[in-house]
């Protein structure tokens, strides 16, 4: 098989081309997945870009992308596939054949409804799969993910097994509110998404906010990094970043100042508290025990 | 189509084979600081290490990470392996280059670290090189004005049994980065065609810390680069090897430890709420409602499909912590308070305690405030829990507690004492004990050392323990999450 990237830059060029900031972790990720066949798993703080990276990818490989959203309480036929039931029950009422006859019929392709999974490997077209959120299913459904993800085949009982025509790049994303499973964990890359740093928080706000200047991006930039120094209880996620940065440039702020900061920072913080303390701290100046002039 | 035929750059070449070996000894080691590294992540990380330029730190780095490290609290433990065992490869060598060593502390090949004539840097000169790095943000000056630094100050000989803190120390300390870090703000107000703002101030002092900071780094990875040099890799692994965030014992934590594990302890509590809930879920699944069941399935022409069941509502606790926040133990109370409020809503209602010899009730500090590590923070400065002279005295605390909260005690009430039982030789009031657990529903003592401590010195534990439903050794996060867990 044709690898689809010829290295870690040609990944972060491309992404680049989406609109997606890699930093070598990211890109070196995403390019050893394509090179060993293997899902990856990206876990990190909330609104990090974790659920972007896999469309993203899917933009810049001219993929489909096929999502599975995880939830409590999922299961088989919404994962990988279901019968068709209505439609079998139809036949079995229309027919006159014998069961073993009508048996054999109602369990073959027309009567089966793909789910995201089954859907993935069967597709004849470059696909990228997302599944998203995987922590939100219980443990015992991990189990579902499994086969398709270290042999890219999903089992049908009644009609056998369905093998890939086309090896799916496959991103697993976990907010964290639970352990995954060490086998899950096995089969997977790890990428673990951090806030990103100054130059590319910069980077990323240049790149989606239309109109905005060096010197406010740059501002915007360094403003969320020392409030994320700060322990809140919810630290500013790189889309409130942009939503504040959005703000910024529709209210025709140059620069921010202290007022500004005031009035927009509830876009940028979402608890009262978090916003008190940001506020607070930062129209101090001063660290703690400094003895800078005032 | 099988997934073997996306496999299979060229087979390893006698780097590449040199590259497996120190692998093994990287991922023994990575073993040995208690990362779970499975059979199938070593020879995933054997075959992406094959898809990486040898010669590219970053990128192996990435490769190792991302076969390996499959937690993100592992995430130091494994940064600290590598550097030790990778830290001799770069882009300046090769593994094959056997010339690494001298080529690279003899360390004087950057012309910007030589005067005119090709003579060293004197002290002030490398002085102001850092200077103007730092205040320009310049990354490569910093490194290489870092190694001099250490070449200069740090005193390192080869085969002296010192360990890397006293080099830093002594590094650091010629440099004056607390002076330094004042004079670059100095100058960058000065520079400024008008005054900073409170704002504008704080955001150049936490980019200058920040830079600081980076240059503190690169001083510790030149003597890590030295002291493995000469120690060998694997006697520094060991010095250098230190628990996983969750078994950093509270006793013994440095300061550094206690930013791992105020960085760890939101989502260890994040999921273990969720776990708590999911189970309470489960648990309140009861028996089978047969007349809703019957009800519901007339909605399925009669077939009961929907079963229907009774939920039980277990009673959510009541909890009472009452916490010794004195020294040695504050550390473990303060993660404890935290843990218990950071899952209070799996009980009815939370009271807090605290003492050394007086006691304070601090219930209100965390009901005010929707920030637990402040709330926390704030019960070291405002509970007034000295009386006398600021030496634990278990004894007085428990009589006030019994004095004044003894009355709230119900039969729903679980409490919770946290502390080392070191009396430091008062009376035990062990009466009050008993009449808690008379009245109370049931009392945990959670011990931050040892068991094998316990009952030595004026650690009065099992006078206290007679009268308790369970004790337990909490040295750590994790002794203190599966306490939780096997509780409530
Ligand atoms: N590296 C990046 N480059 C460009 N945009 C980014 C980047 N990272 C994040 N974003 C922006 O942030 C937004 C939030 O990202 P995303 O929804 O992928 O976060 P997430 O990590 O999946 O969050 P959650 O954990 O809440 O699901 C995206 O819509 C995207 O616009
Ligand atoms: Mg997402």
């Amino acid at each position: 098989m044709a690898h689809r990237f010829a290295g870690v830059s040609a990944v972060r060029d491309g992404l680049n081309g989406v609109q997606y900031l890699a930093d070598e972790g990211i890109a070196g990720v995403v390019y050893l997945a394509d090179r060993l066949v293997k899902p990856v798993l990206v876990e990190g703080p909330a609104g990090t870009g974790k659920t972007q990276l896999a469309k993203s990818t899917a933009e810049m490989c001219g993929a489909r992308l096929i999502r599975l959203q995880c939830y409590e309480g999922i299961d088989e036929s919404k994962a990988l596939y279901e019968w068709n039931y209505k439609k079998q029950l139809m036949r079995i009422q229309a027919e006159s054949q014998t069961w073993d006859e009508v048996s054999e019929d109602i369990f073959s392709e027309e009567f089966l409804l793909t789910r995201p999974l089954l859907e993935a490997i069967r597709a004849t077209e470059p696909v990228v799969l997302l599944i998203d959120e995987v922590d939100r299913v219980e443990v015992e459904a991990e189990a579902l993910l499994l086969e398709v993800l270290s042999d890219y085949q999903v089992s049908i009982p009644e009609l056998g097994t369905v093998e890939a025509t086309q090896i799916p790049l496959v991103f697993l994303t976990s907010n964290n509110t639970r352990e995954l499973s060490e086998s899950l964990k096995r089969r997977c890359l790890y990428l673990y998404i951090d806030y990103p740093d100054l130059d590319r928080e910069r980077e990323i706000v240049l790149t989606k906010v239309p109109d905005i200047s060096q010197s406010l991006a740059d501002e915007v930039a360094r403003i969320v990094r020392s409030v994320r120094q700060l322990e809140l209880k919810k630290s500013p996620s790189v889309s409130e970043t942009l939503d504040w940065a959005r703000t910024l440039v529709l209210l025709g702020v140059e620069h921010v100042d202290a007022e500004t900061a005031a009035e927009t920072v509830h876009v940028l913080l979402k608890y009262r508290s978090d916003i008190d303390k940001a506020l607070k701290e930062l129209s101090a100046g001063d660290a703690p025990g400094s003895g800078l002039p005032r | 189509m099988t997934v073997q035929a996306a496999r299979g750059p060229a087979p390893p070449g006698a780097a590449g084979a040199a590259l497996l070996g120190l692998l093994g000894g990287f991922i023994a080691e990575l073993r040995r600081a208690g990362l779970p590294v499975s059979l199938t992540e070593h020879l995933d990380a054997a075959e992406a290490v094959r898809h990486v330029p040898l010669e590219d730190r970053a990128a192996l780095k990435c490769a190792l990470a991302a076969t390996l490290v499959k937690h993100h609290a592992h995430r130091q433990a494994f940064e600290t392996a590598f550097e030790v065992y990778f830290s001799l490869r770069g882009p300046q060598f090769v593994p094959s280059d056997g010339a690494w060593a001298d080529a690279d502390l003899a360390g004087a090949r950057d012309p910007r670290l030589e005067g005119p004539g090709g003579e060293p840097l004197g002290d002030e000169d490398l002085a102001r090189m850092l200077f103007a790095a730092l205040l320009g943000g310049d990354q490569e000056r910093l490194r290489a004005g870092a190694r001099r630094a250490v070449q200069r100050y740090a005193g390192m000989e080869p085969g002296r049994p010192v360990g890397g803190a006293y080099y830093l120390y002594r590094t650091l300390r010629n440099l004056g980065l607390e002076a330094l870090l004042e004079r670059l703000l100095e100058t960058v107000q000065d520079e400024a065609e008008r005054p900073l703002t409170p704002l504008e101030e704080r955001l150049a002092r936490d980019e200058m810390e920040a830079r600081i900071d980076q240059l503190r780094k690169e001083i510790e990875a030149e003597i890590r680069r030295r002291l493995v040099a000469d120690r060998g890799v694997e006697a520094m692994a060991r010095t250098l090897r230190k628990p996983l965030p969750t078994d950093v014992e509270f006793m013994h934590a440095t300061r550094e430890d206690m930013e791992a594990l105020r960085k760890v302890i939101g989502p260890l509590t994040r999921k273990l709420a969720a776990r708590l809930a999911s189970r309470r879920h489960h648990r309140s699944r009861g028996v089978l409602d047969f007349r809703r069941t019957i009800r519901r399935s007339l909605s399925y022409g009669g077939v009961p499909a929907e079963p229907q069941f009774r939920y039980k509502r277990p009673a959510k606790p009541e909890i009472m912590v009452i916490a010794d926040i004195s020294g040695s133990v504050a550390a473990f109370a303060r993660f404890t308070l935290h843990l218990v409020y950071a899952i209070s809503s799996h009980f009815a209602k939370v009271r807090s305690f605290v003492f050394i010899d007086g006691l304070d009730e601090v219930t209100d500090l965390f009901e005010a405030s929707e920030d637990i590590a402040e709330a926390v923070h704030r019960v070291n400065t405002s509970a007034d829990v000295v009386w006398v002279d600021g030496h634990s005295d278990y004894g007085h605390a428990l009589g006030v507690f019994w004095e004044r909260y003894g009355p709230s005690i119900t039969a729903k009430t679980t409490i919770m004492i946290l502390g080392d039982a070191r009396n430091n030789y008062h009376a035990s009031e062990t009466w009050v004990m008993a009449e808690l657990q008379r009245k109370a529903r049931r009392i945990f003592w959670l011990n931050p050392e040892p068991r094998s401590y316990w009952d030595t010195g004026d650690s009065i534990m099992s006078t206290y323990s007679a009268h308790c439903d369970g004790t337990f050794e909490v040295r750590t996060l994790r002794h203190l999450e599966r306490f939780v867990e096997q509780t409530f």
